[in-house]
Parts: C-alpha cells; structure tokens; sequence
C-alpha cells in the first residue's frame, strides 16, 4: 500500500508547479491551465484521504471541486475571448491599463 | 516492487513531467496535450485509490470537457501570432522565490502533521459501491451542495454565453 | 525471472483476450468497409466490388494495401508531432474502449463497476484526435471542418448519455456484464421498455461517429473532406479505422444497453430452444452458398477463392455440432448478429437520408433530442415509481412513461421553429 503521505507530497508538487505557472506566464491560456494544475492538486489530497479514513465525503467534495473547475474554466474562457477582441493580445503584460 | 507501486512511481513521474512541460511550452496546444496527459494520470491515480467513479467522471468531465473547451478557444482564438513572444514575464525570480517558500511550507506542515499521517488506513468497503455510495450521499447528506452546484453551473454557462457573444 | 512470471500471470488471459480481440475487430473493420459498399450498392440499384476476388470479398485487402503503399504527405508549415500523434489518438481512444464490451458471459476483458461510464468517457477522448487532427494540419479546411465535427460530437454525447442513464436506470448497475445480466433477470430486452431511449441512442450514435445524414464535416462535396483533408496513405487509414471502430463500438453500446447482449431471443422460453443451432445454420448456408458460387463461376482464381472459403466454412459447421463448442459460441454469436443488425441500420440510413446542414444539425441536437431525452430520463423514472411504489405491472408503468415522452417529443416537432 502506498502511504498517504506520498500522495500529500505528490499534490504538493503539482500545486507548486502549478503556482509558477500562474505566476510566471505572460500567456493567460496558460495561466488558466495552470490553475487547473492546482484543482487537481487538491483533488488528489482530497481523494487520498478519503481512501485514508474510507469516508465517501472526500468523494463528493472532489466532485463539486471538479463542478466548479469546469464552471470557472468556462467564464474565465470567456472573458479571455472578450478580451482578446477588444485589446487584440493575451499577453499578460500587455493589458496594464491600470497600472500607475 | 509491488504493483501497486510500480503504477503509483509510473503516474506520478509521468504526472509531475508532463506538468513541467504544461508550464514552459511555448505552444499553447502542446500545453493543452500536456494538461490532458497529466490529468489522464490523476485519473489513474484516482484509480489506484478505489475511487473509479471520480476517475471516470475526471475523464467524461474535465479531459472531455474542460479540455476540449480550451482546444477550442486555442484554436478559435488563432494565437499564431502570440507563439513568438517571451514566454515568462519579468518577475519570474520572485516567483520562483515564493513558490519554493510554499513548498517549504507544505514540507514543515506534513512534518509538524505525521501523526495523522500514521493513521492505519481503514478497510476500503466502506467506498464500495463507489457510485451508489456517492450517490446516496449527494442525494441525502450534501443535497443542498449539489443544488447549489446545479445553479453554479447554469450560471457559469450564461456568463461564458453572454461574454462571449458577438455584440 | 520466477518474480517476473509471478507478477504477470494474472494479466495473461487478459493479454490474450486483448490480442484475440485487437485481430478479430480489425478484420471485421475492414470487412465493414466492404459490407457497407455491397449493401449501398443494393439500395442504389448496382452491384458493389465484384473484381477483387469472388464477389469483391479480398477488395479491403487491395484497400489497405493501397492505403499503405500510398505516398506520405506531410503539409509545409505543420506542426510535424501533432499531426502524426492525432489519428493515433483517434484510434487509441476508440479500440481501448472495447476493453469493456462484453461480448459474450465469459469473453469481457475487463468488467470494471462503471463500465458505461469509461466507455462513454474513453470513447470521447477520440475528440480530440480530430481537433488536433484539424489544427495541425495547417489548413482552412481542415479547421473549418475539425471544429464543426468537434461541436457536433460534443452536442450529441449529451443527447447519448441521457439515452443511456434511461437504460441505466432499468438496470440500477454501471458494470456492463451486470446490465446484461438484468435483461435476462427481468425476461425482457430493454428496447421493448424504453423504445424512445433506444430511437435517440440511435440517431445520437449517427452523429457522434460522423455518419450520414449528419456528416457535414467530412463529406467530400462540403468541406474538401474536413479535418483529414491533408491526411494520406497509412495516416488516413488510421483516421478511417477510428471512424469504423467507433461505429462497431457505438453499436456494441447499444446492443449491452438495450438488446440484450449475448442474449438468445426469448433467452428464458424453453419451447424456443431450438433457436440455439442458429449458428449451425448459418455456418451450412454460408458452405452452401461458396459450393453455389463456385460451380457457377469460370475465373480459376475465384473458384479457388470460394473453395478455400467453403472448406472454411464447412470445418465450423463440423466444429459447431460438437455440443461443447456450441454451447461456448452462443453468447459471442447472438452478440455480433445484434451489432451486425444495427451495423446495418446505420448503413441503411447512409444510403436513404439526405446530408442535414451544419445549423439544422445543432438545432436537432440542442432543441430537440436533449429535452427528449431529458424528459424521457424524467418520465422513466415516473414509470419505476409506478411499479415499485404504487405496484403497477413492471411492462405497462413503463410504457406509460414512454407515451408520455413520445407527447413531448411530437409536440417539439411539430413547433416551426
């Protein structure tokens, strides 16, 4: 049986790479996939512990993790294709309109 | 080497390879191909942890799915011309610097936290039937979770409709 | 070495499934192609391949000899990767999928607890074969044609899926054997209990592999021929094999959800029993009609072609009245006729219905087969509540339900709209 802590410490690896991603990438696609990294991230902690102590409630919650991941993937989807066609880029850097 | 762990190292290697390359391809497609195999590799991992209805719904949902929307707006979007600019912006050090914190962090907290780690892991028919216990549990214990999931959703699709519409 | 052994042995009869089932399904892909000409051929008042060996039979042969043999053309500014990983992923996703079909009690190479459930989700990982099929390709066309392909599928998996929780919930179990085994609990095929749910199954399966009448995104006078416009040779013909193998797949899913499986008709009658030597039957007609063929013909090839399969045929005939092998083969027999009956099906609608254009097409998926099957999941339900709650007879509280969901259905047609 593998230990639970591996899985803890595999999801820790993926949320950090995930985080670098959010932060370090100018293109926002990517920055979107990235943090899909991280809600799978916290799926597999959730998921882990749930075989841990046999309870189903790990399950459902990992479910509506992955409801709320599919409804943020397509509003934030959106908003990236309305932004691309009023400012014409997805590069982060780019749209700083608010910056001093 | 038990089964067990040949699939565990060979998921987790692959999963955590494949993410590398999520965040440091230019092409935002080859990313796309890249989050698909790492998150075909948490559906193995689900797998592995007596989860099968978690691993098929990761499949249908989110590699289907929320994959399939990404390809789409990859593809619509028409980001030929955004391929040749700089991948990371220009703070990628502070960011490289804040991350391994939160990895230092993780790493003190599973430290501080072993005991319940060492927890013995408790007999796995308590999941079985996968499906029919998540079921009985969305319908009778989280039923107001999942109803607010449901107005989550419709929602989500009337914002993502109406942003992206053509005015 | 012994560690070695010790590890792999329980996956050996598995693998062996697995090779059996890889061999027979590429076959009966490429005999497919071949069944599909004949049969449009009849319907269109002409005669099919008739060259290439008796009757057209080794015509598949000279098809993938040809496709092989055939130049490699790779478009200039392609992305050289994906546009060869994107027809392996059409067909990966559609053969790994028939890792779950059970084709007969004892031949399923895995029965996993959400067996429709992996199908299902496996099977729409091909998607993504075409998309990226299409964007590498590097072509308006292919595009064009990957992303209207893509929506269709990604529309009509709904209208699927709702057709199959409606059978889903006759049987209350995921694992594919368990579904059968509910048919032959309850003594009757679920299509003569949720017939709409079968009817929308069955035009959701045309769209979801791309056939006629709703393959606007690859046919030849539309869109040059969509996303494998730029595919030749070898590449085509894995895309063309997917293309084939989802149809045979989609078949197969409707044969465990709704005719029974490996099921004999009237599987639970004893008076029907005779029912069982069909397989011998079937075996001496096709003997008889080599023998026929031979004698009739003059081409030295051909009469050795039809003798070499008479000689096949007749060995099963000898084979199959040995009770033991007769016994063993029913379940895989009365399978492959059911999916050869809705193979024949679809065939059958390629060579009658005109080409639905690309908005008709979404407006069918979207305003109409979606609430008929949602309603119908709703009215099926209603149905179940009848017969366990309120003790109706288990036959007529579902057909309630079905003449409920077939009032919504014909009033949605029969808005303009």
């Amino acid at each position: 049986m593998i230990p639970t802590s591996h899985y803890l410490f595999l999801a820790a690896v993926l949320f950090t790479i995930g985080v670098i991603g959010v932060l370090t990438r100018r293109n926002l696609i990517i920055v979107l996939m990235s943090i899909e990294l991280i809600l799978n991230a916290v799926n597999i902690n959730l998921i882990a512990f749930s075989r841990q102590l046999a309870s189903v409630g790990g399950h459902v919650f990992a479910i509506f993790v992955i409801t709320d991941a599919a409804a943020e993937a397509a509003v934030g989807l959106g908003i990236l294709i309305a932004l691309f066609r009023n400012r014409d880029t997805i590069n982060a850097d780019e749209i700083d309109l608010l910056k001093w | 080497m038990t089964f067990y762990q040949i699939t565990f190292y060979f998921f987790a290697t692959v999963m955590i390879l494949a993410a590398l390359l999520v965040i440091t391809r230019r092409n935002p497609v080859h990313s796309a191909i890249f989050l698909i195999v790492t998150l075909l590799c948490v559906a193995g991992l689900y797998l592995q942890l007596r989860a099968e209805f978690l691993a098929a719904v990761q499949i249908i949902l989110y590699i289907g799915g929320v994959m399939v929307l990404f390809l789409f707006v990859i593809v619509l979007v028409n980001l030929g011309v955004v391929v040749g600019q700089e991948r990371f912006n220009r703070q990628w050090w502070v960011a490289g610097i804040a991350a391994l914190a939160l990895l230092v962090e993780l790493g003190v907290a599973f430290y501080l936290g072993r005991e319940g780690l060492a927890l013995p892991t408790a007999p796995v028919e308590a999941l079985q039937p996968n499906t029919e216990r998540i079921g009985l549990a969305l319908y009778q214990n989280y039923m107001l979770p999942f109803e607010i999931a449901s107005l989550l959703l419709l929602v989500a699709m009337i914002g993502a409709v109406m942003m992206a519409k053509r005015r | 070495m012994a560690q070695l052994v010790d590890l792999l042995h329980p996956y050996l009869l598995a693998t062996i499934r697995v090779v059996v089932a890889f061999v027979i399904l590429s076959l009966i892909v490429a005999y497919l192609a071949y069944a599909e000409r004949k049969i449009l051929a009849k319907l269109q008042v002409r005669i099919g391949p008739m060259r290439v060996g008796p009757h057209g039979l080794l015509q598949p042969i000279a098809d993938v000899l040809k496709l092989l043999l055939k130049e490699d053309v790779v478009p200039a500014e392609a992305d050289k990767i994906v546009f060869l990983l994107a027809p392996i992923i059409s067909v990966v996703a559609v053969f790994a999928a028939f890792a779950l079909v059970p084709f007969a009690p004892n031949f399923i190479i895995t029965d996993v607890n959400v067996g429709i459930l992996f199908l299902v989700g496996v099977s729409s990982l091909g998607i993504f074969g075409i998309i990226l099929g299409g964007w590498a390709s590097n072509s308006h066309y292919s595009l064009l044609g990957a992303l209207r392909s893509t929506a269709q599928l990604v529309s009509y998996e709904v209208a699927l899926g709702f057709a199959i929780v409606s059978a889903l919930l006759l049987a209350s179990t995921l694992s594919m054997r368990g579904i059968v085994e509910a048919q032959a609990s309850r003594g009757i095929w679920f299509v003569f209990l949720q017939p709409v749910a079968f009817c929308i199954l069955f035009i959701a399966s045309i769209a979801e592999t791309n056939r006629n009448p709703f393959d606007l995104p690859e046919a030849e006078s539309e869109l040059v021929a969509g996303f494998h416009t730029e595919y030749s040779g070898f590449r085509f013909a894995l895309y063309f094999m997917a293309e084939y193998t989802a149809m045979i797949l989609v078949s197969c899913i409707a044969t465990v959800l709704f005719l029974g499986g490996w099921l004999r008709p009237f599987a639970n009658t004893a008076t029907f029993d005779f029912l069982d030597y069909t397989p011998i039957v079937v075996c001496a007609a096709a003997t008889a009609w080599c023998v026929v063929e031979a004698l009739r013909t003059n081409w030295r090839t051909q009469q050795f072609v039809l003798t070499l399969l008479a000689l096949g045929a007749a060995g099963m005939t000898l084979l199959l009245l040995v009770p033991a092998v007769l016994a063993a083969t029913q379940g895989v027999f009365w399978f492959l006729a059911k999916v050869f009956l809705f193979l024949f099906g679809f065939i059958w609608f390629r060579g009658t219905f005109p080409r639905y254009r690309f908005d008709q097409l979404m407006r069918i998926g979207w305003h109409f087969l979606i609430p008929v099957a949602i309603v119908n999941v709703i009215f099926c339900g209603i149905g179940l509540v009848l017969w366990q709650q309120h003790d109706w007879p288990y036959v007529p509280a579902l057909w309630v339900g079905n003449l409920g969901t077939l009032l919504v259905a014909v009033l949605l047609l029969g808005r303009r709209s």
